[in-house]
């Protein structure tokens, strides 16, 4: 589904990415992972065609950079690290504005596009929370709701940054669970970025590990979380135990014990 | 959507109450029911003898009428063109003359009055100024940001700003005793009659419909360039369309009127208060509103010191600034 090649991409004439490959599977969810400022949310930006790069992304075998914003809209949903959410906005005005590719430049939201809107909103559980205003959210509310205008734009692939920022151990799980589950259900492509590398390791079927700007490792969980790379790339003292479906789960150690 | 059509509606009979007290209320002492009657004679299958004068009815329809029409114009097309710049901007602090658009046509003008010594052509001047200022501020802020951001856009705007009104400063000096002629222009007057009107009523409705169009996509702009962009909106363009028509609608108020303050800045907020966020409410109802507000000022500056006239710049940040105060108080919230 998506296809990554030579990805190269600078910010202010220093290179932030080099030579990225990946390859995704229809389907399928990649994680991302690697140590702060390793260029992982650059990657998906390059992915969703918001930074000039070197390179090609293809999605849907079609090259990102030179697809129309409202064609490749209706492909790709991009939720950012720090998504902006108005205050006064309400809740169902935010997640309707995921139907922005479908409605004509100056044309209105059909009925069907408030059905769409209606339907991911009662999905995720926000349907008591349609008038609510954005300012009176929690943060795990908060995520469902970035979640929703996401869904509403009913794109293939789905490019998370981070969603599990600042939220607590439950509602982190419960929002991993929430995409797998959407994954699962609408055969979604999903690309997270993920700090916390054992939530990486249990969801993901692939994980990319960036360092400095380059792919340093990438395949399954069981084959980039291991002692030696994270010890390398993210100049950490841990262990590495497998779970008991034999994920790999990543134990922090004080050094010298 | 109902909510949308009701606040219009209210809007609307708002103005037309602002305008008709603006009409029946004046220094020429018209017996206000005379006044209503001669409006009413005019309209179409309706006769009716209003007793006015020849000169009664000159004074009606060749002042008043024409003051409280390009009062309200330029009301709206300030506060129109400031939500504009404001959900462009996404800042709170965006008014009309953000880009130049004052101190260009400040410019101008002060050339025109010192240099050219005429005053006929000082609307097409200011007018010129306007556009020039903004377009001036426009293309030093695309060619030094890189990204299509809006705070470069702002910066050159200030640097532009600050400079032209040097000029200008600099020009007045050289001829102190025009200083009272550029003053006076500068703080306002809605008394240019018909053919004012007529001047700026085509720029007014292009501008006032593109803005109108593009409520939906500066709501979709409120979530930021990146967010925006992936939703599939071009954000530079939705950006250029909306600045374009708001400085087209400031040019033409501008041209007119002179530089009247707090109109552009103050009525979108006042309107945010009370109607909510979203652009397709806060556009109309700001040409709505700002229009009242105008009348209602012009009002006051022309009857509190009659037969002589404040400058309606003074009303409308003396009447406006205790009035936002209160709006501000009675719809208390906690700032995000």
């Amino acid at each position: 589904m998506i296809e990554v090649r030579g990805l190269g991409v600078s910010l202010g004439g220093r290179p932030v990415l080099r030579e990225v490959g990946v390859t995704v599977a229809a389907g399928s969810w990649l994680a991302v992972i690697g140590p702060n400022g390793a260029g992982k949310s650059t990657l998906l930006k390059a992915m969703i065609g918001l930074l000039p790069h070197e390179g090609s992304v293809l999605v849907g075998g079609g090259e990102v950079r030179r697809m129309k914003p409202r064609e490749r809209a209706r492909l790709i949903a991009y939720a950012p690290q720090n998504p902006v959410l108005p205050a006064d906005m309400t809740v169902a005005d935010y997640a309707i504005l995921g139907r922005t590719p479908y409605i004509p430049y100056l044309a209105r939201e059909s009925a069907h596009d408030r059905e769409v809107t209606r339907s991911v909103l009662s999905r995720l559980d926000l349907t008591e929370f349609s008038e609510r205003p954005l300012g009176h959210l929690s943060g795990g509310e908060r995520q469902r709701v970035v979640l929703a205008r996401a869904l509403t734009q009913q794109a293939p692939v789905l490019l998370l940054d981070e969603p599990t920022t600042a939220l607590d151990l439950g509602h982190q799980q419960q929002v991993l669970e929430l995409v797998d589950r959407l994954r699962l259900d609408d055969t979604l492509t999903v690309v997270t970025t993920l700090h916390d590398l054992s939530l990486a390791g249990q969801y993901a079927d692939t994980l990319l590990l960036l360092s400095q700007g380059h792919a340093a490792a990438s395949g399954p969980p069981q084959n980039v979380l291991t002692k030696p790379l994270l010890t390398r790339h993210f100049d950490a003292h841990v262990q590495v135990t497998p779970d008991d479906y034999g994920r790999p789960v990543i134990h922090l150690i004080r050094p010298g014990e | 959507m109902r909510r949308t059509w009701w606040a219009v509606g209210v809007a609307v009979l708002v103005l037309l109450g602002c305008m008709t007290a603006g009409l029946l209320v004046g220094a020429a002492g018209l017996a206000p029911g005379s006044v209503l009657s001669a409006l009413l004679d005019r309209l179409p299958f309706v006769s009716l003898d209003s007793g006015l004068l020849p000169v009664e009815q000159g004074v009606l329809f060749e002042l008043r009428v024409p003051r409280v029409l390009l009062a309200a114009l330029v009301g709206g097309l300030l506060a129109i063109a400031g939500a504009g710049y404001q959900g462009v901007f996404r800042n709170p602090l965006a008014d009309p003359y953000l880009l130049g658009a004052a101190a260009g046509a400040g410019l101008t003008v002060t050339l025109v009055i010192v240099v050219v010594g005429d005053s006929g052509v000082v609307p097409v001047a200011a007018f010129v100024g306007a556009v020039g200022g903004v377009f001036l501020a426009y293309a030093l802020g695309s060619s030094a940001g890189r990204g299509g951001g809006t705070a470069t856009l702002v910066l050159a705007g200030v640097a532009v700003t600050s400079f032209l009104t040097a000029i200008q400063t600099f020009v007045q000096q050289l001829k102190v005793e025009e200083l009272q002629r550029v003053y006076s222009w500068i703080l306002g007057d809605v008394g240019g009659g018909w053919p004012q009107l007529l001047m700026i009523a085509p720029y007014a409705l292009v501008s006032v419909m593109v803005m109108l169009a593009h409520g939906r996509l500066l709501d979709v702009l409120a979530v930021g360039d990146d967010e925006a962009t992936s939703l599939g909106l071009r954000a530079r363009r939705v950006r250029f369309f909306v600045l374009l028509a708001a400085s087209l609608a400031t040019a033409s108020a501008v041209a007119v009127s002179g530089l009247i303050a707090f109109v552009g800045i103050v009525v979108p907020h006042v309107v945010r208060r009370l109607a909510g966020w979203s652009y397709r409410i806060v556009l109309p109802l700001s040409l709505l509103g700002g229009a009242a507000f105008l009348v209602v000022a012009d009002l006051v500056a022309r009857t509190v010191l009659a037969p002589a006239e404040l400058p309606i710049g003074v009303v409308t940040a003396f009447v406006g600034a205790p009035f936002f105060v209160l709006v501000l108080r009675l719809t208390k919230r906690v700032d995000a």
